[in-house]
C-alpha cells in the first residue's frame, strides 16, 4: 500500500486543489489549509461554501457565507474578487483568462480577466457553474436545464431544457458535450453539435462528483456503489454503450478523481475508503483504509504521484504514489 | 448502504403564519433569548431581523417538482442547498429554524426533509409550528387558502395576540382550528410569548413521540361532532379562483366555519394489520394530493406494541412503538387532515380492517 501521509484538519473538507504545486484544502469551517507544515489563512468571516482552481493552477477562488469570493495564492495571500452582501456565495467556477464566476440565488456573475463584472439574472436558481474550455462562455445549471451565457456580449442565453432540477454542470475537455447532475438521481447530457440529448441514469444518489479522465474519454461518476464511467469516445457518446463499472464494494462512492495522464481513477467512498483502479483491467490498489467518514474531496497533483484527499470529518492526507 | 457513523442528526424547526401572526417577534425571541442552543436560521427577508449572526441565511423560496411534476413530490430546492452547505458547518450550531413567508405552503418544506437522501442525514424535521392571529385568522380563512393550509399542516399551534379579542371571539378561533386540524398542541399567547420549550424539540415527527405529545389527539372524538363537513361544489376550487371581494364579517356569528380543508377521525378496535396497511398505503398514494397530514395509532392483534403511523401527502412511515400498557383500551385511530375527503368511504375502509 501507498504511503500515506495524514493530515488532520479543523473542519469538513469542501474541497482540495494543487495550488503551484501545493496541497491546498479549503475547509468548510473557513479555514485554508497550505502544504503539509499546518499553515493556515482564513480568508472569510465565517465558513467556506465552495471553491474551485483557477485555470493558470496559482490560485483558488472560494465563495463565503460571508457573501465575499476571495482569491487565495500558495504563498497564503488573499485578495477580495467580488461581494454581495450577506448573500451566500455556494457556487463558483474558474474560467480562461483568470475569469471567475459565482453565483448566489438567481443572480450570475462573472468578474472577467480584466476585472471587468458582467451579470445576469436567471429565472430561477443557479445551482452550477463551469466555463467552457476556450473563450468566455459559462454554462449554468438550474431549474429545468443549463444556459449557455457568452458575458460581455449581447447575444442572448442558449438554453438547453430538460425538466427537473440540475445540481451541478461539466463540460468535456473538448467543450462539445455538457452534462448535468440532477436532483432525480441522473445525469443529463447535451452534445451541443446537434442538441442530441444523453440521458444516463440509474444512480441510487444523487451524483456529487463528476471527472473527466484523460483526454475526456470517459466521465467517471459518484453515486452508487460503484463508479460509473461512461465513454464518451463513440460515434454517439455513451448512448447505447455500456458504461464502465469500476471498484464495487457495498459503500457508496461519494468522490472519484481521473488521473491526469493515465487511465485509471482514484475512488473515496462513504467510509472513508480510497481505491485505485485501473480501466483496462479493473485491478484494484487500496490508498487509504477506511475511517468512518465520506471522503468529500481529491485531487491529483499534477505531475499525477501524489493523491490529496480530505473527509467530512476533517480527517485528510496525502498519498505518495511513488512508495 | 451502511450508515456512517454519523453524529446525531440536527433538529429543523419549521416556522409558518400568515403575515402580521408574529413570526418574526418569536424568531427574534429565539435568536436572542439564553435557552442553550445555538439556531441556523433559515429566512426569506433578513430586513426583518436586526440580528446580526453568520448563521441566518437569506434564501429565495425555490419550489421544485421532483419525479416528472408530481405535486406530491415537490421540494424546496433552495432548502436542499443550504442544509447540505450547514452540514459543512456541523458542530456551529444545534438545530435549525426555518422561517417561510406568510404565503408559503409548509409541504413543500416538510417535504425536502423526508424526499432528499442526503438532507435525510443531516437533518430531521422536529416539528411544523404555525401562528395564527387571533383577530384576523378567521378573516384570512375567508381570502387566504395559505392560512387554511398552515393550520392544518401544524404540530404546534401558536395562538397568538388573544389580548386582541373577546373571549366569545377567541372560543370561535379555537374551535376553528381545531375542526381544521384536531390534533395539534394549541398555546395562547400574547406578543408571541410563548414558552421556547412547547416550540421546540418537540419530536412531532418521531414515531414514539406522534401520540406522547398529542394530548387532544386522544380525545379526538369531542371535536368529531362539529366537524363533519360535506365538500359542496365550492370545494373543487383550486387557490386561485378565491374571491377576494369578499365581505370582512361574513362569519360574524357563526360557529362552524366552512372551510376546505377537515379532518377525519376514526376509532375502532383491533385491526388485522394484512388488511390496513395495504389500505394505508393505497389510500395515500390515490388520494395523496389531498391529504396533507395523517397519524395514528393501531393496535394488532397478539401484538404487545403499538403501532404508530405518521403521514405527509404521499409519505407515510409507520413502526412498532412501546408496548400497550396494562388496562389501556387496544383501540385503532387514525386520524386524516385534507382537502375533499370522503369520511364514508374512508370509515368505511377503516371499518373493512378489522381484525
Amino acid at each position: 500500500m501507498p504511503e500515506v501521509t495524514p493530515l488532520p484538519l479543523s473542519g469538513y473538507v469542501v474541497d482540495v486543489h494543487y495550488v503551484s504545486g501545493v496541497p491546498t484544502f479549503v475547509l468548510g469551517d473557513g479555514a485554508i489549509a497550505l502544504g503539509t507544515a499546518g499553515r493556515v489563512v482564513k480568508p472569510h468571516a465565517g465558513g467556506i461554501l465552495a471553491s474551485a482552481l483557477s485555470a493558470d493552477g496559482k490560485s483558488v477562488i472560494t465563495g463565503g457565507d460571508d457573501g465575499k469570493v476571495m482569491r487565495t495564492t500558495a504563498d497564503g495571500t488573499s485578495t477580495l474578487v467580488a461581494e454581495r452582501g450577506r448573500k451566500w456565495i455556494d457556487v463558483v467556477a474558474a474560467g480562461p483568462g483568470g475569469a471567475v464566476a459565482f453565483a448566489s440565488g438567481r443572480t450570475v456573475v462573472v468578474v472577467d480577466g480584466t476585472g471587468k463584472t458582467h451579470e445576469l439574472e436567471r429565472p430561477r436558481a443557479a445551482l452550477g457553474l463551469t466555463f467552457f474550455p476556450k473563450g468566455l462562455r459559462l454554462a449554468i445549471a438550474g431549474y429545468n436545464g443549463v444556459g449557455l451565457w457568452f458575458p460581455g456580449t449581447a447575444a442572448p442565453v442558449q438554453e438547453l431544457e430538460w425538466k427537473g432540477s440540475h445540481i451541478a454542470v461539466t463540460l468535456s475537455p473538448d467543450g462539445a458535450n455538457v452534462v448535468t447532475s440532477m436532483q432525480e438521481m441522473a445525469l443529463h447530457g447535451w452534445r451541443l453539435r446537434d442538441g442530441q440529448h444523453m440521458r444516463m441514469s440509474g444512480y441510487p444518489a444523487k451524483v456529487k462528483s463528476m471527472s473527466w479522465s484523460v483526454k475526456g474519454r470517459y466521465l467517471a461518476t459518484s453515486g452508487a456503489g460503484v463508479s460509473v464511467l461512461w465513454p464518451f469516445f463513440h460515434k454517439d457518446g455513451p448512448m447505447g454503450q455500456r458504461p464502465l463499472e469500476l471498484g464495487g464494494r457495498q459503500e457508496l462512492v461519494t468522490r472519484v478523481a481521473c488521473h491526469p495522464a493515465e487511465e485509471i481513477a482514484a475512488l473515496g467512498y462513504d467510509d472513508g475508503m480510497i481505491l485505485l483502479s485501473r480501466f483496462s483491467d479493473r485491478e484494484e490498489v487500496l490508498l487509504a483504509r477506511p475511517n468512518g467518514s465520506p471522503v468529500s474531496a481529491m485531487a491529483w497533483s499534477g505531475n499525477g504521484l501524489e493523491l490529496a484527499f480530505g473527509c467530512e470529518s476533517g480527517a485528510a492526507g496525502l498519498i505518495d504514489l511513488t512508495r | 448502504m451502511s450508515a456512517p457513523a454519523a453524529a446525531p442528526s440536527i433538529p429543523v424547526t419549521v416556522l409558518t403564519g400568515y403575515l402580521g401572526a408574529g413570526k418574526t417577534t418569536l424568531l427574534n425571541r429565539i435568536l436572542t433569548e439564553d435557552h442553550g442552543k445555538r439556531y441556523a436560521v433559515i429566512v426569506n427577508e433578513f430586513g426583518e431581523i436586526g440580528i446580526d449572526n453568520d448563521l441566518v441565511v437569506d434564501t429565495d423560496e425555490e419550489v421544485f417538482e421532483m419525479n416528472n411534476g408530481c405535486i406530491c413530490c415537490t421540494v424546496r430546492g433552495d432548502l436542499i442547498r443550504v442544509v447540505e452547505n450547514l452540514a459543512k458547518r456541523r458542530g456551529t450550531f444545534d438545530a435549525i429554524l426555518v422561517e417561510t413567508t406568510g404565503i408559503a405552503d409548509p409541504v413543500p418544506v416538510a417535504q425536502t426533509f423526508f424526499m432528499d437522501e442526503e438532507v435525510r442525514k443531516f437533518a430531521r424535521l422536529d416539528a411544523v409550528v404555525t401562528l395564527v392571529d387571533a383577530k384576523f385568522f378567521l378573516d384570512r380563512l375567508g381570502d387566504a387558502p395559505e392560512a387554511e393550509d398552515q393550520v392544518a399542516f401544524a404540530d404546534v399551534i401558536v395562538l397568538n395576540k388573544t389580548d386582541l379579542v373577546s373571549p366569545e371571539e377567541l372560543r370561535e378561533v379555537e374551535t376553528t382550528l381545531r375542526q381544521l386540524n384536531p390534533y395539534a398542541k394549541i398555546h395562547k399567547a400574547t406578543r408571541s410569548g410563548v414558552a421556547l420549550d412547547a416550540i421546540l424539540d418537540r419530536g412531532a415527527f418521531d414515531l414514539d413521540r406522534v401520540l406522547e405529545l398529542d394530548p387532544s389527539f386522544l380525545d379526538a372524538d369531542e371535536h368529531d361532532h362539529d366537524h363533519d363537513h360535506v365538500c359542496g361544489p365550492d370545494c373543487d376550487h383550486d387557490h386561485h379562483h378565491h374571491d377576494h371581494d369578499h365581505e370582512h364579517h361574513h362569519h360574524g356569528h357563526e360557529t362552524h366555519h366552512d372551510t376546505e380543508v377537515t379532518s377525519v377521525s376514526l376509532k375502532t378496535g383491533e385491526l388485522n394489520p394484512d388488511k390496513i396497511l395495504p389500505w394505508i398505503s393505497e389510500i395515500t398514494q390515490a388520494q395523496g394530493p389531498n391529504i396533507l397530514r395523517l397519524k395514528g395509532i393501531l393496535a394488532f392483534p397478539d401484538e404487545p406494541k403499538r403501532y404508530v403511523v405518521q403521514g405527509v401527502h404521499m409519505i407515510v412511515e409507520g413502526d412498532l412503538q412501546r408496548d400497550w400498557k396494562p388496562g389501556e383500551p387496544r383501540e385503532s385511530r387514525l386520524v386524516f387532515i385534507g382537502r375533499k375527503l370522503d369520511r364514508a368511504e374512508l370509515e368505511a375502509g377503516f371499518k373493512a380492517a378489522a381484525a
